[in-house]
C-alpha cells in the first residue's frame, strides 16, 4: 500500500532537510562516525545481543551450560517430533551413498562434488530445491583474486577483524585459500558475474574489506549462483536424486556411533521415512524464522534451525551462536514487505538515515552491529524515542533513497536497484521519489555446529556446511563471506563425504537410541515437556483460527 | 512471532481461494491473506520476498473476463478475486554437458527445438511478474542471440507463469537459463586473474604468510588489522597498494 496521509506528512520533514543534506554530502561533510570508545555503550545498551534476559544456558546436551538466544534453547530443550520407538529403521524407504539435508547453496555444491567423486547422492529438502537463503542473497561474494593488489592474506585479516578475532583460524585459512577456486568453479559452470569487457571480474568494497573483493551478479548474486548450480545438479539426475518437501527430523546412528542416515518427514503424506546412507551432510542453513526477540527477518520461510537441533541430539557441539546478526535496514512499511532486506548498497550510494524530524542521527556507514544499535536507540522509547510510527504500531526510520537521484543523477535508483524499485512500486511507492521506512531485521546466524576444515563433525560420517556451521565468521560475519562459505565448504563436504564412504563403506543398521536418551534427558531436566523440535515451518496462521483447531487426534494428512 | 497479519486494523474483503470464500484484511498480500484465513503454507511459499518463484498465482477479478497472474507474496488481494496458487508447473528440461559445448545458438536450438513454434502472442510477457520481455528473449533465442537472451532474462525467477500461459507449450525459463549459462561460460571472456591466482595458491605462494598470521596473538593481529592499507572507495581498477609483500 502507498504511504498513508500520516506518513506523507512526516515525509515532508525529510524533503525539507534534503537539499541541505545533499549539499553537505557533495562537499564531503559527513555525519560524524562514532569513535571506537563511543560504540561500546551504544552496543551494550541497544544491540539486541546485549539485552538482559534474552539468553539462557542450555540445560542438556553436548554444549550444556552455553548461553544462547532463548528461542534456540527452546528448540534444543525439546523432545523429538517423532516417537523414536515407532520408526522402523530396519526397512529403509530409500538407500543412498551420501544423504544431503538441505538444498540451498551449500547442499547443492556438496551434491555436485560428491557426485563428481563417484558417490550416489540423495538430497532431502524442506521446500523446493533452491528455496533457501542462498536464493535471496543480493550483494555479492568475496574472494581475493585481484593479482597485484589483494591476496588471501588480507582476506584473512579482514575476516578476523570483522569476527572480533575469535574465529577458528583453520576454517578461515581454508576459506580464503579456496575462495578464488570457488569463483572459478562457478564461472566455469556459467554463472553470469558482472565483468569488464576483458573478462575481468568487477569487484567492490563491502563493510570491513580493505580491498575491493566483492564479486557480484548485478543485485541478485545469490539467485544467480543458486539458479546455476541447481541447473547443473539437474544435469546429473542419474547421480543426484532430489526429494522435495521432505525435511529431515532426526539423524540415525549405527551401533558404533557412526552416522547411518536420517528420518524424513513427508510434508504432504505426513509419513516419517528412513533414508539409509553411508554419510550425511547437514546443509540446512540458518534460523531467521525463529524471530529471535520478536525481530522480523530477511530469511526464507524454511530457516528454522532444524539442522542444529538434529545434530545436537546426535552429539555435535555448537559454538558462536551467542551472537546474532541483525541487518540495519529491513523494510518495516508496507507491512506486506516486512523484514525484507534493503541492501547496504543504498547507504553506500549516499542515502542518509533519518529520524521522525527528518534529521540525521547516525553516520550511514557504521559497521552493521553499530548501525543497527543506533537505529534501535533512535526508535526505542527507552532510547531517544524519535522513531517514525507505522500504521501497525511499529517504529522505523527513513532511508532517504531519493537523495541518490540528486547525487548521482535522475534514474539512478531505478537503474542500480531494479529489484527494490519494482518491489516498492508494486505497493504504490516510488523509492526514487519517496524514502523507505526501515528498521533492523534478523539476518544471519553467526555460529552453529562445530566442524573442522574437512567439514567433519565429531560424529563419524556426519558433515556440516554453510550457515548451519559455526566458527568461520567468529562473532560477526562480513557481507559476501557467507556465499563464499557455502560454496567453499559445500564443495569440501561433498568431496570429503565421498572419500569417507570409499574408506568406510556401508554404515551399520541405523537406530534412534540417542533420540530416546535425549528425550529422557529433557524429562530429567524438568523442562516443559510439551515442546517438540525441529520446528520445520513457522506458523503464521491466524491465532483466532488456531483456537478452533480442536481435533483430538489427527489422521491422514493433517498434522 | 512478528510476521502475521494480526495487528492490521483494516477492512475485510472477500476473496475466493479455489472457489471458497474467506474474508481477509484488504491490505494483505495473497500469501498473508491465506495465513490470516488459517492456512499454514506448505507449497507455494519460499522466500516471501519475490525472488524465489515458489508462489505463482492465477486469478480473476470481478467484472473482468481477463485471467491475471502474479506472485502470491507480492500481490495485494483485490475484493472478490478468485485465485489459485500454481506452486509447480511441469516444464520440459533438456540435460547438457556445458564443458562439451561451444555456446552457439544452434546448440540451444538442438536442445529446445520447440522454440521455433513460438507464435509471438506475447502472453508470456504480459504475465511475467518480473516485467521481463519474455517474448523478446524467445525471439532472441530463435535468432541464436544468446547474449541477448542472457541480458533480457537475467532477472527470471523461474516461477513458470510464462509457461503456464503459453499456447505453444514453451518452457521459456529453461531456455533462458541455458542461454545464460552458455553465454557466461563460452560467450564471455574468462577471468584470467582467477586462473592466475589459483595457480599462485596451488604453488604455495601464500602458505607462509597465512600460517604466520594463524600463529599470531590477538594483540598482534589487531595491530596488523588496524594498519591495513585500504583501497580507496573511488580508486580505479589499476590501483596498487604501497606494501606489495603479500599480494
Ligand atoms: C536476504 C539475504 C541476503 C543475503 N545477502 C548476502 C550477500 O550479499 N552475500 C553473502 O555472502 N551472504 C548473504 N546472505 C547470507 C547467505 O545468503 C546465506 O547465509 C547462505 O546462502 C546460506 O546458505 P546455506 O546453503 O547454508 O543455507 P540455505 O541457502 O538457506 O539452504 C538451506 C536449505 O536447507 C533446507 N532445510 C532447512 N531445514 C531442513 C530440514 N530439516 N530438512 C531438509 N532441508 C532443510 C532449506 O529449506 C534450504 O533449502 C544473505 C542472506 C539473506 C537472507
Ligand atoms: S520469465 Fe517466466 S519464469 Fe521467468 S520470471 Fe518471468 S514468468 Fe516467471
Ligand atoms: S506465450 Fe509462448 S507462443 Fe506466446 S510469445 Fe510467449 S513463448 Fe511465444
Ligand atoms: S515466496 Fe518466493 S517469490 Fe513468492
Amino acid at each position: 500500500m502507498p504511504y498513508p496521509e500520516s506518513l506523507k506528512k512526516l515525509i515532508e520533514k525529510v524533503v525539507a532537510t534534503r537539499s541541505a543534506r545533499v549539499e553537505r554530502k557533495k562537499n564531503g561533510q559527513e555525519f560524524p562516525p562514532l569513535k571506537l570508545e563511543e560504540r561500546e555503550p551504544v552496543l551494550r545498551n541497544f544491540h539486541p545481543d546485549f539485552i538482559k534476559g534474552t539468553r539462557r544456558s542450555i540445560k542438556i546436551g553436548p554444549s550444556k551450560g552455553y548461553a544462547i538466544s532463548n528461542e534456540i534453547v527452546d528448540l534444543l530443550e525439546a523432545k523429538s517430533r517423532v516417537n523414536p520407538y515407532l520408526v522402523n529403521l530396519l526397512d529403509p524407504d530409500f538407500e543412498t551413498d551420501v544423504l544431503i539435508i538441505g538444498a540451498g547453496g551449500a547442499g547443492t555444491a556438496a551434491a555436485l562434488l560428491a557426485a563428481e567423486n563417484g558417490a550416489k547422492v540423495t538430497i532431502a529438502t524442506k521446500l523446493r530445491h533452491g528455496d533457501a537463503n542462498t536464493m535471496m542473497a543480493e550483494g555479492g561474494i568475496q574472494a581475493a583474486d585481484k593479482v597485484g593488489k589483494d591476496s588471501p592474506y588480507y582476506h584473512y585479516l579482514d575476516i578476523l577483524g570483522g569476527g572480533h578475532f575469535v574465529n577458528d583460524p583453520e576454517l578461515v585459512y581454508t576459506m580464503v585459500k579456496n575462495a578464488p577456486d570457488a569463483l572459478r568453479w562457478l564461472e566455469g559452470m556459467g554463472t553470469s558475474f558482472s565483468k569488464y569487457e576483458d573478462g575481468k571480474m568487477k569487484t567492490m568494497h563491502g563493510g570491513g574489506t580493505c580491498r575491493k573483493r566483492m564479486h557480484y551478479a548485478a543485485d541478485i548474486t545469490g539467485a544467480e549462483i543458486m539458479k546455476t548450480i541447481r541447473d547443473e545438479a539437474r544435469n546429473h539426475e542419474d547421480m543426484i536424486n532430489v526429494i522435495e518437501f521432505a525435511p529431515a527430523v532426526e539423524i540415525a546412528l549405527d551401533d558404533q556411533g557412526r552416522c547411518a542416515g536420517a528420518v524424513l518427514y513427508n510434508l504432504e503424506t505426513a509419513e516419517y521415512q528412513f533414508v539409509k546412507a553411508k554419510a550425511v551432510i547437514i546443509a540446512t542453513g540458518g534460523s531467521g524464522r525463529l524471530h529471535i526477540q520478536n525481530f522480523m527477518t530477511t530469511n526464507h520461510y524454511g530457516a528454522t534451525a532444524d539442522g542444529i537441533v538434529m545434530a545436537y541430539r546426535a552429539g555435535v557441539p555448537i559454538s558462536f551462536l551467542h551472537t546474532v546478526q541483525y541487518h540495519p535496514t529491513g523494510v518495516v512499511f508496507p507491512e506486506q514487505a516486512e523484514g525484507i532486506l534493503i541492501t547496504e548498497k543504498f547507504r553506500g550510494a549516499g542515502a542518509n538515515v533519518l529520524n521522525i524530524h527528518g534529521e540525521q542521527f547516525v553516520y550511514e556507514r557504521e559497521p552493521r552491529d553499530v548501525e543497527a544499535a543506533c537505529i534501535i536507540r533512535e526508535c526505542s522509547p527507552d532510547g531517544r524515542g524519535n522513531g517514525v510510527p507505522t500504521p501497525t504500531g511499529k517504529f522505523g526510520v527513513w532511508l532517504d533513497s531519493p537523495m541518490i537521484e540528486m547525487l548521482k543523477g535522475e534514474g539512478t535508483v531505478r537503474k542500480e536497484f531494479p529489484g527494490k524499485h519494482i518491489l516498492f512500486r508494486r505497493f504504490g511507492i516510488d523509492i526514487s521519489v519517496e524514502p523507505m521506512l526501515i528498521h533492523p531485521t534478523l539476518h544471519y546466524q553467526n555460529g552453529g555446529l562445530d566442524i573442522n576444515n574437512k567439514c567433519e563433525t565429531n560424529v563419524p560420517g556426519l558433515y556440516a556446511a554453510g550457515e548451519v556451521a559455526g566458527g568461520i565468521h567468529g562473532e560477526n560475519r562480513l557481507m559476501g563471506n557467507s556465499l563464499l562459505d557455502v560454496i567453499v565448504f559445500g564443495r569440501i563436504a561433498g568431496a570429503q563425504a565421498a572419500e569417507y564412504i570409499r574408506e568406510h563403506g556401508e554404515s551399520g543398521t541405523g537406530n534412534l537410541d540417542h533420540v530416546k536418551h535425549y528425550n529422557e534427558e529433557v524429562e530429567a531436566a524438568e523442562i516443559d515437556e510439551d515442546r517438540i523440535a525441529p520446528m520445520i515451518l513457522p506458523d503464521y496462521s491466524n491465532p483466532e483460527v488456531r483456537k478452533k483447531q480442536l481435533t483430538k487426534d489427527y489422521f491422514g494428512t493433517l498434522s | 512471532m512478528t510476521e502475521p497479519s494480526e495487528t492490521t486494523v483494516d477492512s475485510l474483503v472477500p476473496i475466493f481461494f479455489m472457489g471458497k470464500r474467506y474474508d481477509v484484511p484488504a491490505s494483505l498480500t495473497i500469501q498473508k491473506a491465506l495465513e490470516y484465513a488459517g492456512y499454514q503454507h506448505i507449497r507455494g511459499c519460499g522466500c516471501r520476498g519475490g525472488v524465489c518463484g515458489a508462489c505463482g498465482t492465477v486469478f480473476r477479478t470481478p467484472g473482468s473476463y481477463k485471467l491475471q497472474v502474479g506472485l502470491a507474496c507480492q500481490t495485494v488481494v483485490q475484493p472478490g478475486m478468485h485465485l489459485m496458487i500454481l506452486p509447480f508447473y511441469p516444464g520440459n528440461r533438456s540435460s547438457f554437458d556445458i564443458e562439451q559445448m561451444n555456446g552457439t545458438g544452434g546448440e540451444l536450438a538442438a536442445l529446445y527445438p520447440e522454440i521455433f513454434k513460438c507464435i509471438g502472442c506475447n502472453a508470456c510477457s504480459q504475465g511475467c511478474p518480473m516485467d521481463i520481455d519474455v517474448m523478446h528473449y524467445m525471439a532472441q533465442a530463435i535468432r541464436g542471440d544468446l547474449a541477448g537472451v542472457a541480458e533480457t532474462s537475467f532477472d527470471c525467477i523461474m516461477c513458470g507463469l510464462c509457461a503456464s500461459r503459453c499456447p505453444a507449450e514453451e518452457v521459456q525459463f529453461n531456455v533462458a537459463i541455458l542461454a545464460r549459462r552458455l553465454n557466461a561460460r563460452h560467450g564471455i571472456i574468462r577471468a584470467e586473474h582467477l586462473h592466475e591466482r589459483v595457480k599462485e595458491i596451488d604453488s604455495g605462494k601464500f602458505e607462509e604468510p597465512l600460517r604466520n598470521l594463524m600463529n599470531k596473538t590477538t594483540e598482534e593481529l589487531k595491530e596488523l588489522y588496524k594498519s591495513r592499507e585500504s583501497e580507496p572507495q573511488m580508486a580505479e581498477e589499476d590501483w596498487t597498494p604501497e606494501d606489495s609483500r603479500y599480494v
